[in-house]
Protein backbone atom coordinates (compact mmCIF):
# COMPACT_ATOMS: atom_id res chain seq x y z
CA UNK A 1 0.00 0.00 0.00
CA UNK A 2 1.36 3.37 -0.92
CA UNK A 3 1.35 6.19 1.90
CA UNK A 4 0.20 8.74 -1.16
CA UNK A 5 -3.16 6.58 -1.70
CA UNK A 6 -5.70 8.24 -0.65
CA UNK A 7 -6.40 5.42 1.82
CA UNK A 8 -2.92 5.53 3.58
CA UNK A 9 -3.00 8.94 5.00
CA UNK A 10 -6.14 8.27 7.54
CA UNK A 11 -4.64 5.45 8.43
CA UNK A 12 -1.75 6.35 9.08
CA UNK A 13 -2.35 9.20 11.07
CA UNK A 14 -4.71 7.20 13.52
CA UNK A 15 -1.66 4.91 14.01
CA UNK A 16 0.65 7.95 14.97
CA UNK A 17 -1.81 9.38 17.26
CA UNK A 18 -2.39 6.03 18.81
CA UNK A 19 0.98 5.47 19.33
CA UNK A 20 1.53 9.03 20.59
CA UNK A 21 -1.07 8.44 23.23
CA UNK A 22 0.62 5.87 24.89
CA UNK A 23 3.68 7.92 25.27
CA UNK A 24 1.24 10.58 27.23
CA UNK A 25 -0.02 8.24 29.64
CA UNK A 26 2.89 6.07 30.21
CA UNK A 27 5.37 8.09 32.19
CA UNK A 28 3.38 10.28 34.33
CA UNK A 29 -0.73 9.19 35.10
CA UNK A 30 -0.99 11.65 37.71
CA UNK A 31 -3.78 14.28 37.35
CA UNK A 32 -4.25 17.50 39.51
CA UNK A 33 -8.12 18.02 40.88
CA UNK A 34 -7.89 21.33 39.60
CA UNK A 35 -8.60 21.31 35.87
CA UNK A 36 -6.83 24.87 35.39
CA UNK A 37 -3.80 23.76 37.73
CA UNK A 38 -3.61 20.64 35.50
CA UNK A 39 -2.92 22.52 32.30
CA UNK A 40 -0.55 24.52 33.60
CA UNK A 41 1.17 21.15 35.44
CA UNK A 42 1.25 20.19 31.98
CA UNK A 43 2.51 22.99 30.25
CA UNK A 44 5.50 23.31 33.21
CA UNK A 45 6.90 19.78 33.43
CA UNK A 46 7.17 20.00 29.77
CA UNK A 47 9.87 22.97 30.18
CA UNK A 48 11.74 22.00 32.80
CA UNK A 49 14.62 19.75 31.58
CA UNK A 50 15.39 16.50 33.43
CA UNK A 51 18.84 17.09 34.95
CA UNK A 52 19.69 13.09 34.90
CA UNK A 53 18.99 12.68 31.23
CA UNK A 54 19.15 16.41 29.87
CA UNK A 55 17.28 16.11 26.44
CA UNK A 56 14.14 14.94 28.05
CA UNK A 57 11.74 17.19 29.99
CA UNK A 58 10.86 16.13 33.48
CA UNK A 59 7.07 15.45 31.81
CA UNK A 60 8.80 12.93 29.86
CA UNK A 61 11.28 11.08 31.87
CA UNK A 62 10.70 8.18 33.42
CA UNK A 63 14.03 8.52 36.19
CA UNK A 64 13.46 8.74 39.90
CA UNK A 65 15.15 12.73 39.88
CA UNK A 66 11.97 13.97 37.36
CA UNK A 67 9.40 12.40 39.16
CA UNK A 68 10.82 14.27 42.14
CA UNK A 69 10.88 17.28 40.40
CA UNK A 70 7.12 16.66 38.96
CA UNK A 71 6.12 16.08 43.02
CA UNK A 72 7.93 19.54 43.94
CA UNK A 73 5.67 21.41 40.71
CA UNK A 74 2.85 20.23 41.73
CA UNK A 75 3.42 20.82 45.30
CA UNK A 76 3.75 24.41 44.66
CA UNK A 77 1.31 24.76 42.06
CA UNK A 78 -1.12 23.62 44.69
CA UNK A 79 0.61 26.29 47.21
CA UNK A 80 -0.47 28.58 45.04
CA UNK A 81 2.88 29.89 43.42
CA UNK A 82 2.46 31.24 40.20
CA UNK A 83 4.73 29.73 36.94
CA UNK A 84 7.40 32.22 37.02
CA UNK A 85 8.22 31.70 40.96
CA UNK A 86 7.55 27.99 40.21
CA UNK A 87 10.40 28.60 37.37
CA UNK A 88 12.63 30.94 39.88
CA UNK A 89 12.43 28.02 42.72
CA UNK A 90 14.04 25.51 39.64
CA UNK A 91 16.67 27.95 38.27
CA UNK A 92 17.78 28.80 42.20
CA UNK A 93 18.58 25.27 42.74
CA UNK A 94 19.78 24.08 39.05
CA UNK A 95 20.59 26.72 37.31
CA UNK A 96 19.57 28.24 33.66
CA UNK A 97 20.13 24.64 32.40
CA UNK A 98 17.24 23.10 33.75
CA UNK A 99 15.03 25.85 31.46
CA UNK A 100 14.52 24.60 28.43
CA UNK A 101 13.59 27.86 26.93
CA UNK A 102 16.46 30.06 27.83
CA UNK A 103 15.68 33.18 29.97
CA UNK A 104 16.22 36.63 28.25
CA UNK A 105 20.23 38.10 29.64
CA UNK A 106 22.91 39.54 28.35
CA UNK A 107 24.52 35.98 27.84
CA UNK A 108 21.89 34.66 26.00
CA UNK A 109 20.83 37.68 23.90
CA UNK A 110 22.68 36.50 20.94
CA UNK A 111 20.89 33.46 21.42
CA UNK A 112 17.58 35.10 20.82
CA UNK A 113 18.48 38.14 18.54
CA UNK A 114 20.45 35.93 16.01
CA UNK A 115 17.64 34.06 14.12
CA UNK A 116 16.06 37.78 13.53
CA UNK A 117 19.07 39.17 12.38
CA UNK A 118 20.12 36.15 10.24
CA UNK A 119 16.93 36.67 8.58
CA UNK A 120 17.07 39.53 7.88
CA UNK A 121 20.45 39.81 6.35
CA UNK A 122 19.65 36.99 4.40
CA UNK A 123 16.51 38.00 2.88
CA UNK A 124 18.44 41.39 2.33
CA UNK A 125 21.05 39.30 0.20
CA UNK A 126 18.35 37.09 -1.40
CA UNK A 127 16.50 40.26 -2.69
CA UNK A 128 20.09 41.88 -4.21
CA UNK A 129 20.59 38.60 -5.98
CA UNK A 130 17.00 38.82 -7.27
CA UNK A 131 16.75 42.51 -8.40
CA UNK A 132 20.69 41.94 -9.75
CA UNK A 133 19.67 38.99 -11.73
CA UNK A 134 16.13 40.72 -13.24
CA UNK A 135 18.24 43.00 -14.57
CA UNK A 136 20.86 41.19 -16.17
CA UNK A 137 17.61 38.47 -17.52
CA UNK A 138 16.07 42.02 -18.40
CA UNK A 139 19.59 43.60 -20.40
CA UNK A 140 19.80 39.91 -21.72
CA UNK A 141 16.34 40.44 -23.31
CA UNK A 142 17.05 44.09 -24.59
CA UNK A 143 20.11 43.13 -25.96
CA UNK A 144 17.80 40.22 -28.07
CA UNK A 145 15.81 43.24 -29.64
CA UNK A 146 18.33 44.93 -30.78
CA UNK A 147 17.46 48.41 -28.50
CA UNK A 148 20.07 50.31 -27.43
CA UNK A 149 20.54 49.23 -23.51
CA UNK B 1 37.30 37.50 -7.68
CA UNK B 2 36.68 39.46 -4.15
CA UNK B 3 32.89 37.97 -4.60
CA UNK B 4 33.76 34.16 -4.20
CA UNK B 5 35.39 34.65 -0.93
CA UNK B 6 32.87 35.66 0.92
CA UNK B 7 31.22 31.95 1.15
CA UNK B 8 34.93 30.63 1.96
CA UNK B 9 35.24 33.12 4.54
CA UNK B 10 31.83 32.71 5.93
CA UNK B 11 32.63 28.69 5.97
CA UNK B 12 35.69 29.23 7.95
CA UNK B 13 33.91 31.35 10.69
CA UNK B 14 31.27 28.36 11.00
CA UNK B 15 34.38 25.50 11.10
CA UNK B 16 36.01 28.09 13.79
CA UNK B 17 32.62 28.32 15.27
CA UNK B 18 31.75 24.77 15.83
CA UNK B 19 35.44 24.08 16.59
CA UNK B 20 35.08 25.87 19.78
CA UNK B 21 32.02 23.79 20.76
CA UNK B 22 33.52 21.09 20.03
CA UNK B 23 36.59 21.29 22.34
CA UNK B 24 34.45 22.99 24.72
CA UNK B 25 31.98 20.12 24.96
CA UNK B 26 33.51 17.85 27.50
CA UNK B 27 33.55 20.17 29.71
CA UNK B 28 29.84 20.99 29.23
CA UNK B 29 28.85 17.44 30.68
CA UNK B 30 29.51 18.34 33.88
CA UNK B 31 26.56 21.06 34.87
CA UNK B 32 28.11 23.99 36.54
CA UNK B 33 26.26 24.37 40.09
CA UNK B 34 24.55 27.85 40.66
CA UNK B 35 25.09 27.27 44.54
CA UNK B 36 28.51 27.55 44.61
CA UNK B 37 29.96 30.71 47.12
CA UNK B 38 25.91 30.46 48.47
CA UNK B 39 24.92 29.07 51.75
CA UNK B 40 24.22 25.71 51.73
CA UNK B 41 20.67 24.67 52.08
CA UNK B 42 20.03 24.11 55.39
CA UNK B 43 17.95 20.73 56.51
CA UNK B 44 16.74 18.21 58.91
CA UNK B 45 16.58 14.77 58.67
CA UNK B 46 16.45 11.36 60.20
CA UNK B 47 20.19 9.85 61.12
CA UNK B 48 20.78 7.23 60.67
CA UNK B 49 21.74 4.98 63.47
CA UNK B 50 20.52 7.37 65.80
CA UNK B 51 17.18 8.06 67.44
CA UNK B 52 17.61 11.84 67.27
CA UNK B 53 17.59 13.58 63.70
CA UNK B 54 20.61 15.55 62.43
CA UNK B 55 20.47 19.34 61.70
CA UNK B 56 22.87 20.52 59.19
CA UNK B 57 22.79 23.61 61.29
CA UNK B 58 25.06 21.69 64.04
CA UNK B 59 27.81 21.60 61.82
CA UNK B 60 28.16 25.35 61.30
CA UNK B 61 31.78 26.61 62.31
CA UNK B 62 33.06 23.63 60.81
CA UNK B 63 34.67 22.97 57.10
CA UNK B 64 32.48 19.41 56.18
CA UNK B 65 32.58 17.00 53.21
CA UNK B 66 28.39 16.51 51.89
CA UNK B 67 28.38 13.40 50.10
CA UNK B 68 25.41 12.70 48.20
CA UNK B 69 24.84 8.67 47.81
CA UNK B 70 23.03 5.85 47.52
CA UNK B 71 23.05 1.81 48.00
CA UNK B 72 21.86 1.53 44.48
CA UNK B 73 24.20 3.65 42.91
CA UNK B 74 27.75 1.74 41.66
CA UNK B 75 29.79 4.89 40.84
CA UNK B 76 29.33 5.23 44.90
CA UNK B 77 30.98 2.02 45.39
CA UNK B 78 33.92 3.10 43.46
CA UNK B 79 34.05 6.04 45.44
CA UNK B 80 33.71 4.09 48.72
CA UNK B 81 37.58 3.51 49.67
CA UNK B 82 38.43 7.24 48.70
CA UNK B 83 35.69 8.24 51.03
CA UNK B 84 37.51 6.04 54.01
CA UNK B 85 40.39 7.07 53.36
CA UNK B 86 39.31 11.11 53.89
CA UNK B 87 38.25 9.79 56.98
CA UNK B 88 41.27 8.18 57.97
CA UNK B 89 43.23 11.39 57.36
CA UNK B 90 41.15 13.46 59.67
CA UNK B 91 41.00 16.87 57.44
CA UNK B 92 37.84 17.40 57.69
CA UNK B 93 34.57 15.24 58.89
CA UNK B 94 32.05 13.94 56.31
CA UNK B 95 28.53 14.45 56.70
CA UNK B 96 26.90 11.78 53.85
CA UNK B 97 23.18 12.29 52.35
CA UNK B 98 21.84 8.86 51.91
CA UNK B 99 19.47 9.70 48.59
CA UNK B 100 16.02 7.76 47.65
CA UNK B 101 17.65 4.07 49.51
CA UNK B 102 16.13 2.04 51.95
CA UNK B 103 18.01 2.54 55.88
CA UNK B 104 18.49 -1.42 55.87
CA UNK B 105 20.64 -1.23 52.75
CA UNK B 106 22.71 2.21 53.97
CA UNK B 107 23.10 0.37 57.20
CA UNK B 108 24.26 -3.02 55.95
CA UNK B 109 26.50 -0.89 52.96
CA UNK B 110 28.38 0.67 56.01
CA UNK B 111 28.81 -2.62 57.75
CA UNK B 112 29.93 -3.98 54.98
CA UNK B 113 32.28 -1.03 53.42
CA UNK B 114 32.92 1.02 56.64
CA UNK B 115 31.72 4.10 57.46
CA UNK B 116 33.33 7.04 56.57
CA UNK B 117 30.88 9.44 57.60
CA UNK B 118 30.53 11.39 60.80
CA UNK B 119 26.71 11.54 60.35
CA UNK B 120 24.31 9.91 57.72
CA UNK B 121 21.76 12.00 57.37
CA UNK B 122 18.28 10.11 55.37
CA UNK B 123 16.59 11.72 52.17
CA UNK B 124 14.16 9.25 51.76
CA UNK B 125 11.95 11.34 50.10
CA UNK B 126 15.17 12.89 47.65
CA UNK B 127 13.65 16.59 48.72
CA UNK B 128 16.76 17.83 50.46
CA UNK B 129 18.71 16.33 47.30
CA UNK B 130 16.70 18.65 45.16
CA UNK B 131 17.26 21.89 47.59
CA UNK B 132 21.14 21.17 47.29
CA UNK B 133 21.05 20.98 42.92
CA UNK B 134 21.89 17.21 43.35
CA UNK B 135 20.87 15.44 39.32
CA UNK B 136 23.36 12.05 40.12
CA UNK B 137 25.26 10.20 42.71
CA UNK B 138 27.57 10.45 43.87
CA UNK B 139 27.85 13.90 44.31
CA UNK B 140 30.24 15.56 47.06
CA UNK B 141 30.40 19.10 48.24
CA UNK B 142 32.93 20.86 50.18
CA UNK B 143 31.66 23.52 52.80
CA UNK B 144 33.03 26.34 54.80
CA UNK B 145 32.92 27.22 58.16
CA UNK B 146 30.31 29.96 57.52
CA UNK B 147 28.17 27.21 55.79
CA UNK B 148 28.88 28.11 52.07
CA UNK B 149 29.16 25.66 49.47
CA UNK B 150 32.99 26.22 47.92
CA UNK B 151 33.03 23.68 45.77
CA UNK B 152 31.51 20.88 44.32
CA UNK B 153 32.11 17.74 42.63
CA UNK B 154 29.77 15.28 40.40
CA UNK B 155 30.69 11.89 40.13
CA UNK B 156 33.25 9.80 42.32
CA UNK B 157 36.14 11.21 44.31
CA UNK B 158 39.63 9.95 42.85
CA UNK B 159 42.46 11.06 44.86
CA UNK B 160 43.58 13.56 41.80
CA UNK B 161 39.54 15.23 42.19
CA UNK B 162 40.27 15.22 46.09
CA UNK B 163 44.30 16.88 45.81
CA UNK B 164 43.12 19.36 43.27
CA UNK B 165 40.09 20.04 44.08
CA UNK B 166 39.15 19.71 47.92
CA UNK B 167 42.44 19.86 49.48
CA UNK B 168 43.64 22.84 47.65
CA UNK B 169 40.70 25.21 48.91
CA UNK B 170 41.02 23.52 52.29
CA UNK B 171 42.34 25.80 54.97
CA UNK B 172 45.50 25.01 56.69
CA UNK B 173 45.17 21.89 58.78
CA UNK B 174 44.75 23.40 62.54
CA UNK B 175 47.22 21.75 65.27
CA UNK B 176 44.06 20.48 67.52
CA UNK B 177 41.90 17.54 66.50
CA UNK B 178 39.17 17.64 64.46
CA UNK B 179 36.21 16.91 67.01
CA UNK B 180 36.83 20.44 68.42
CA UNK B 181 34.00 22.60 67.51
CA UNK B 182 34.48 25.68 66.24
CA UNK B 183 38.51 25.79 65.64
CA UNK B 184 38.40 28.06 63.20
CA UNK B 185 38.27 31.89 65.23
CA UNK B 186 36.69 33.46 62.02
CA UNK B 187 33.70 30.66 61.95
CA UNK B 188 32.37 31.83 65.27
CA UNK B 189 29.51 34.09 64.78
CA UNK B 190 27.83 35.31 68.00
CA UNK B 191 24.63 33.29 67.33
CA UNK B 192 26.10 29.74 66.96
CA UNK B 193 26.17 27.99 70.00
CA UNK B 194 27.42 24.73 68.68
CA UNK B 195 26.18 21.66 70.03
CA UNK B 196 29.43 19.53 70.69
CA UNK B 197 28.52 16.59 68.12
CA UNK B 198 29.99 13.37 69.49
CA UNK B 199 31.94 12.26 66.65
CA UNK B 200 30.61 8.53 65.25
CA UNK B 201 32.76 6.08 66.09
CA UNK B 202 33.91 4.56 62.21
CA UNK B 203 33.02 0.91 62.71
Amino acid sequence: MSLRSSSGWPMLLALMLLFAAGIARAVDPIELEDPLLQQRYRALSHELRCMQCQNQSIADSPVGLAGDLRREVRELLVAGKSDDEIRTWMRNRYGDFILFRPVFSARTAWLWLAPGVLLVLGLGIAVRVIRQRAAVAAGGRDDDDGSPA
Amino acid sequence: MNRSLVPIAAFALLVVVLAIGILRAPQKTVIQSVLLGKPAPEFVLPELGRDSSFDSRSMRGRWFLFNVWGTWCAECRAEHEMLLEISRSGRLPLVGLNWKDEDGLATQWLQDLGNPYDHVALDREGRVAIDWGVYGAPETFLVDADGKIVYKHVGPMTPEVWQRQFLARLPPPVARPLSAPSAEPSSSPPQAPVVAPSPAPVS
